[in-house]
């Protein structure tokens, strides 16, 4: 194992697939000669060269374009787009081109194709800079839809996404670019469309993403030590595909699922997941499904009021105590 | 002046050849057949939805099909029955496909406006103004970055010129000087709008090219042998690494802009004029000019519409699509399935 930033397992990611696969290229906005605008791909262009490293124009359709083109005949791009709110300039390419392709040509058009972005808050970025827009992929058929807490795991779904058949969407948590970990020494390849459980406890399951794993982490501790409330914590990982048997099993052990989320309320990925525990695992539940969400407004940029918009761990903690108790 | 127009046009087909000048008419009479069958087969109510014909502007499809490389590809609008056959989709691929036929291109499942056939380097029919024009320049990036010479050909309207995405991709393909041919088809209306009165520039496209340090390249889209010189240069220079080309063809489409247009915006006496210009009409009359018999072309017209018969027949006789086709095909894997 060495220890590296998420923002250094993004580039070593990226770099052992152009190691392996010459048909890998990656290109996006100050991404090469600048090494990103967040650092998470420093050397990248010295190793591999001007040919497969590429910084583009600011042109959102053009780079996601070019990417499905790309793919459609036999090239496997990984394309940046440098903030995920930045989606909303290209989503025709990436809702109604990509994810519609292969199922509108019978099968004839295929698009093994990575589409990189940093999303969510924390960073006082204000609401064009700041969203956590992952819901969004994850409304369209056709996309599969990533979004990594740990360096480990976003080095190895970013191998698992380039070596996917089918259009892959990684998010990016920017505010996670400077926490260490443990990264596997080596070829790592983690799988998509699998949850990790990274504690488990008896009276609750928390279910979260990205940073909100973190949160989540942190308040189960909390309760634990200072309540007497033992959580289990389930990183989803990966929106599309979704583990649902994972969660559905954890959320039978404990009785109760709270959802912690990133997304602006209405539609965040955890009403999907509410959806599904309240269809199959109704019989188990001890309680009601807990939400816990970004309030339903843009996000702002001040420190405290960023701080009281996207959960917090003190947030969690609160909302559990109230609900669960 | 028109009689030495006709000459000099005559002259310039000469270099061109009888066995391609005898398959530019018989791919236009094709392409005017079939498009005509898919509107004869709107009115029995066999073709539901929209459909957008190229009835007027087969002189491009045909000029530009003939002109490139089986291995090439081409990325049309959903205005693109004509452009996918010209480059030798199956006739009843293409009607079954508009009728929701199993037999079609896509076994029912894209429709009029997204017919693709990757056999024949047909990379699909985008149905969003200008979302092609970037896909056309990636799949020449990788032409360009695995050494292949295939160019990409990429059509669409007067009315994309307009849009962010034609420049965004004109600007990416000339900074790489990738071998992408971008062919605006000026039928002089958007939809329903005349495009000189949406648009700052007299060309929409040719006065657009300096931008990107292009030339400004305008032909005449209803002559065929103009379409496929030009196309032959372009697609040419573009293969040896010359870069990308934005080129005009001046035409006009005989109908409105789709099922729902009747075209009553248009002033009248102008279609009168332009069917004076019809593309077939134009190519018949050069090529009984230049020598060809007359039998010659009557023999294609009977042959082409006897494969119109025969694939009209075949779509009409397709069962409509298995409804196991529904949860097929999202993924690689074939399935659907967005969770375990």
């Amino acid at each position: 194992m060495a220890e590296l930033t998420y923002r250094d397992a993004v580039a070593a990611g990226i770099a052992q697939e152009l190691e392996r696969d010459e048909r890998v290229l990656f290109f996006g906005e100050d991404v090469a000669a600048a090494g990103g605008v967040f650092k998470t791909t420093v050397g990248l262009l010295e190793k591999f060269g001007p040919r497969r490293v590429r910084d583009c124009p600011i042109s959102e359709q053009a780079i996601i374009g070019a990417a499905m083109g790309a793919a459609m005949t036999g090239l496997r791009p990984i394309a940046e787009i440098m903030f995920s709110d930045f989606l909303a300039v290209c989503w025709d390419m990436v809702a109604n081109e990509i994810a519609k392709a292969r199922y509108m040509s019978h099968g004839q058009i295929q698009l093994p194709l990575v589409i990189r972005t940093a999303n969510g808050g924390g960073a006082r970025f204000g609401a064009q800079h700041s969203q956590a827009v992952e819901n969004w992929a994850m409304a369209i058929p056709g996309l599969k839809v990533v979004a990594p807490a740990t360096p480990a795991d976003v080095k190895g779904l970013i191998a698992a996404a380039v070596r996917d058949p089918d259009p892959v969407l990684v998010f990016e948590q920017k505010s996670l670019y400077a926490m260490k970990g443990e990264v596997p020494e080596g070829e790592h390849v983690d799988r998509l469309g699998t949850a990790k459980v990274l504690r488990q406890g008896k009276d609750c399951t928390i279910v979260a993403l990205a940073l909100m794993v973190h949160r989540a982490l942190e308040a189960a501790e909390t309760l634990e030590k200072e309540h007497g409330i033992s959580c289990t914590v389930v990183d989803v990982r990966s929106l599309v595909p979704l583990d649902t048997q994972t969660i559905l099993a954890e959320v039978a052990k404990t009785g109760r699922l709270v959802t912690v989320e990133e997304n602006p309320r209405l539609c965040g990925w955890g009403a999907e997941v509410a959806s599904i525990v309240a269809d199959e695992c109704f019989w188990n539940l001890d309680g009601p499904i807990v939400r816990i969400t970004t309030p339903h407004v843009p996000l702002p940029s001040a420190d405290q009021l960023e701080d009281n918009t996207i959960p917090s761990a003190t947030r969690i903690v609160r909302e559990i105590r109230e609900r669960i108790d | 002046m028109a009689t030495t127009t006709k000459r000099k046009k005559a002259a310039a087909a000469d270099d061109i050849g009888q066995e391609t000048r005898l398959e530019l008419y018989r791919l236009q009479v094709e392409l005017r057949y079939c498009e005509k069958r898919a509107y004869d087969l709107f009115l029995q109510n066999l073709i539901k939805g929209t459909s957008h014909l190229s009835l007027g502007q087969e002189a491009i499809a045909a000029g530009f099909g003939v002109a490139m490389r089986p291995d090439d590809w081409t990325f049309c609008t959903y205005r693109g029955h004509a452009h996918t056959l010209a480059r030798g989709a199956s006739m009843t691929g293409v009607l079954g496909e508009l009728m929701g036929r199993s037999c079609g291109l896509l076994a029912g499942k894209g429709g009029s406006m997204h017919l693709t056939d990757v056999e024949h380097g047909v990379m699909g029919s985008y149905a969003i103004i200008g979302a092609h024009l970037p896909v056309a320049a990636g799949a020449a990036l990788s032409a360009q970055y695995r050494g292949t010479e295939q160019v990409s050909v990429c059509f669409f309207g007067d009315g994309t010129t307009n849009i962010g995405a034609f420049h965004e991709a004109i600007n990416f393909a000339a900074v790489w000087k990738l071998p992408v041919i971008f062919v605006c088809e000026n039928n002089l209306y958007m939809e329903y709008t005349a495009i000189h009165t949406v648009t700052a520039v007299d060309h929409p496209a040719a006065d657009r090219a300096a931008a990107y340090g292009l030339e400004s390249v305008l032909v005449d889209g209803n002559d065929a042998d103009e379409v496929y010189l030009t196309a032959m240069k372009y697609i040419n220079r573009a293969r040896k690494g010359g870069g990308p080309a934005l080129i005009e063809a001046k035409t006009y489409r005989h109908s409105g802009h789709s099922r729902a247009d009747p075209g009553k915006y248009r002033p009248e006496g102008e279609l009168e004029k332009w069917l004076e210009r019809d593309p077939l009409k134009i190519y018949r009359e050069r090529l009984l000019q230049v020598g060809f018999a007359e039998g010659t072309l009557t023999d294609i017209e009977t042959e082409t519409m006897r494969k119109v018969e025969e694939a009209t027949a075949a779509a009409k006789a397709s069962p409509p699509p298995a409804l196991d086709l529904i949860d097929k095909d999202v993924w690689a894997d074939g399935g659907a399935a967005w969770r375990n």
